[in-house]
């Protein structure tokens, strides 16, 4: 299905199904941070690791870390966050390693995703699903 | 799966083929007619190094029924595989006989009257008569216990899993990982642990507040020459599918990472055979198995799958022992310059009626069971009805459960926990409240009653099918869906989460649920802190004594399709 963003925010909240719409909107503005910190490249996936959780044990504090050797900058989103950015580490030349580790809070299920900008110019992403859920019921 | 052909050929390493699995020996005793303890013990010694495999045992001290599921859906790569195959179709695959005594043992088909055949099964006097057998026919055997140990039991539950602890310890277990364990509290832990003649592995526990290592990774043994290393992974989703409050210190989760490092660390330290003492539950296993690299024997735990044969995943053997003290696996393996090159295998069915119990453990056992005799033997009432739980879906033990829940706590609907664990009880026997007890003992039992919206009934049906039916192995938890009482449902296991339910229907009226209409709905289980109510042995044994005969009538209010 695809709504604009006028005609998902139209339908409103008035029902279950409406409250899933809204995605598209968020996922956009996900892109447009990456476009902005891309400048439109092409985003390879060789190069970056993101190490997150499957099912996060509490949705406010999920502990997320990201490595990309010879890295220059390295983006965080939460895609599915009312804003999706959460941080742009940037390594000088000085810099020992290419690595950050930080906890974010996640509304609800989504996909993290990391942007690194390789020594050679070039870039790469990785994503990882983080599990929000209500819990309970384990084996 | 590979098929069995396939498996008996398959290649560990390149340079000696052998791999065999007891499977052959149990034919031969349905051939036979005849049960013995010589049979059922019968294993030509093979390689240099034996593992011994117990896992799931959920405080179960003496013999038990257990019917093994009937219902069982693997989604995704793992459709139609083992353990997802069930009754009939397992009997089929794994080339049993019908009504033999490992059909009887392992599938759920005529459970009732195959029972009174072959009896009970399990019990750790009988566990320790094979563990001794074993260990006097190899000395360099190292016994295991995947976890769910500590909990499960009225005595379990009054002494804090203290009978157990000892029981454990006499039988000599040499490794052990976690989950139940967990719900007595990190004090209890820590204080069980500081008292364990061997170590309670989890490199997947973690310092909450640091995220560093917590509890020991992994432990080296050395056995006839062979150096071993046994890492143990707890079971990963602890914060999630049990109280986190109760041990908010530690965080747990998968970190294959962290395992494919722990397995470089015990290769570069000269460990020739790496094992996985797991509770990750066998869907997640196998795809571990396949991500990670360098695991010889994965010993499987959590989801209480009993399968005769070990999957292979790559060059990875997975190893599941069933639970509730039913079976025990014996692995011998054949390690030579650093490689495993070959096993041999059989997962040893625990018939109570067929092994002698070991009297020193007899004792051990009776003497921790002694102080509540009289409390676990009162009679609250008889069933006409068998009494089980294991199943993707309410079973009849659920079934009464949800209904003393709706009567006692006068609610329109009941929701009550899928968890795998809870043994059977026989038509025709009286329920003992120690019946009672092994069906829902936990510290946490209260049974709340609130109000919840048609919506949020809704999500938490989603929210748990997503944890039973995702995909990925990764996303799922291990437990069964949620039971419900006084509530319809349809649900389409092959959908993703928010499409799945459909039709949920109030049965008391027949109408359908109202998404923003407010319903009465009773529970247990909560991992809520401060969940008030009374605790469910309580409520299950006052409306057992009201009814007196418990008869469960056949239930059709969730339908499946998709699988």
């Amino acid at each position: 299905m695809k709504l604009s963003r006028r005609e998902a925010i139209a339908l409103g909240f008035g029902s279950v199904a409406a409250t899933l719409l809204p995605m598209p909107v968020l996922a956009d503005a996900a892109e447009d941070a990456i476009s902005a910190f891309t400048g439109g490249a092409a985003v390879g996936t060789a190069g970056v690791t993101l190490t997150a959780p499957e099912i996060a044990e509490n949705g406010n504090t999920v502990p997320v870390s990201v490595n990309a050797p010879g890295a220059s900058a390295i983006m965080l989103l939460a895609t599915g966050n009312p804003t999706p950015a959460v941080a742009t580490f940037k390594f000088g030349p000085a810099a020992g390693s290419q690595n950050a580790a930080t906890r974010i809070r996640l509304a609800k299920t989504q996909k993290v995703v990391a942007i690194a900008k390789l020594a050679d110019g070039t870039f790469a992403q990785a994503e990882s699903t983080v599990k929000v859920t209500i819990g309970g019921c384990g084996g | 799966m590979i098929s069995r052909r396939e498996f008996l050929q398959a290649s560990v390493a390149a340079s000696a083929i052998l791999g065999a699995s007891g499977i052959g020996n149990w034919s031969r005793l349905a051939a036979q007619q005849v049960l013995t303890q010589d049979q059922l013990l019968q294993f030509d010694d093979f390689g240099n190094v034996t593992l011994i495999h117990i896992t799931d045992i959920h405080a179960q001290l003496k013999p038990i029924w257990f019917r093994e599921p009937e219902i069982n859906i693997g989604v995704g790569e793992a459709r139609g595989k083992p353990p997802h195959v069930t009754g009939a179709d397992f009997v089929k695959m794994f080339n049993l006989q019908p009504a033999s005594p490992e059909a009887y043992a392992l599938t759920y088909e005529d459970f009732a009257a195959l029972g009174k055949t072959y009896g009970k099964m399990g019990g750790l006097d009988r566990v320790a008569t094979v563990v001794k057998a074993i260990r006097a026919a190899r000395p360099d055997s190292i016994l295991l216990d995947g976890g769910d140990t500590w909990h499960g039991s009225m005595t379990s539950l009054l002494t804090k899993g203290q009978d157990m602890v000892n029981v454990m310890n006499k039988l000599g277990v040499e490794a052990m990982t976690s989950h139940w364990e967990w719900t007595y509290g990190t004090q209890r832990v820590k204080e069980i642990v500081d008292t364990l003649p061997f170590p309670f592995l989890g490199a997947n526990i973690f310092d909450a507040e640091w995220d560093e290592p917590a509890f020991d990774p992994y432990k080296m043994f050395e056995k006839g020459g062979v150096k071993v290393a046994v890492i143990g992974q707890a079971f990963p989703y602890m914060p999630i599918a049990n109280p986190k409050w109760m041990f908010p210190e530690y965080s747990f989760g998968i970190r294959q990472e962290r395992m494919q490092e722990m397995v470089d660390e015990v290769r570069a330290k000269g460990a020739e055979l790496v094992v996985c003492l797991s509770h990750n539950g066998f869907d997640v296993d196998r795809k571990m198995a396949a991500q990670v690299q360098g695991i010889d024997v994965i010993l499987t735990g959590h989801t209480h799958d009993a399968i005769p044969e070990p999957v292979l995943v790559g060059q990875t053997i997975l190893i599941a022992s069933g639970s509730n003290g039913k079976f025990v696996s014996r692995v011998d393996l054949d390690v030579r310059d650093g490689k495993m090159m070959g096993f041999r295998h059989k997962l040893i069915p625990i018939f109570s009626d067929v092994i002698t119990p070991d009297a020193e453990m007899a004792a051990v056992i009776d003497g921790e069971r002694e102080p509540f005799k009289a409390q676990l033997e009162e009679e609250i009432g008889t069933t006409e009805s068998l009494l089980y739980r294991r199943g993707n879906f309410n079973g009849t033990w659920d079934d009464l459960i949800c209904d003393a829940v709706r009567s006692e706590r006068d609610a329109q609907i009941a929701m009550s926990p899928g968890v795998r664990w809870g043994p059977s009880v026989m038509p025709g026997e009286a329920i003992t409240r120690e019946d009672i007890h092994n069906a829902t003992s936990m510290t946490y039992g209260q049974v709340y009653r609130t109000e919840m919206t048609g919506e949020t009934i809704n999500t938490i049906l989603e929210d748990v099918a997503d944890n039973l039916f995702n995909t990925d192995p990764y996303y799922q938890q291990g437990g069964d869906m949620v039971r419900v009482g006084g509530l319809g449902y349809h649900i389409d296991v092959s959908q993703k989460i928010g499409a799945r339910i459909s039709n949920m229907t109030l049965l008391a009226t027949g109408e359908a649920i109202d998404a923003s209409k407010s319903y009465t709905v009773a529970g247990w289980a909560s991992v809520n802190e401060g969940t008030e109510g009374p605790q469910i042995w309580d409520v299950l044994e006052s409306h057992i004594r009201k009814i007196g005969t418990v008869k469960i009538e056949p239930n059709t209010s969730v339908v499946v399709t998709g699988a």
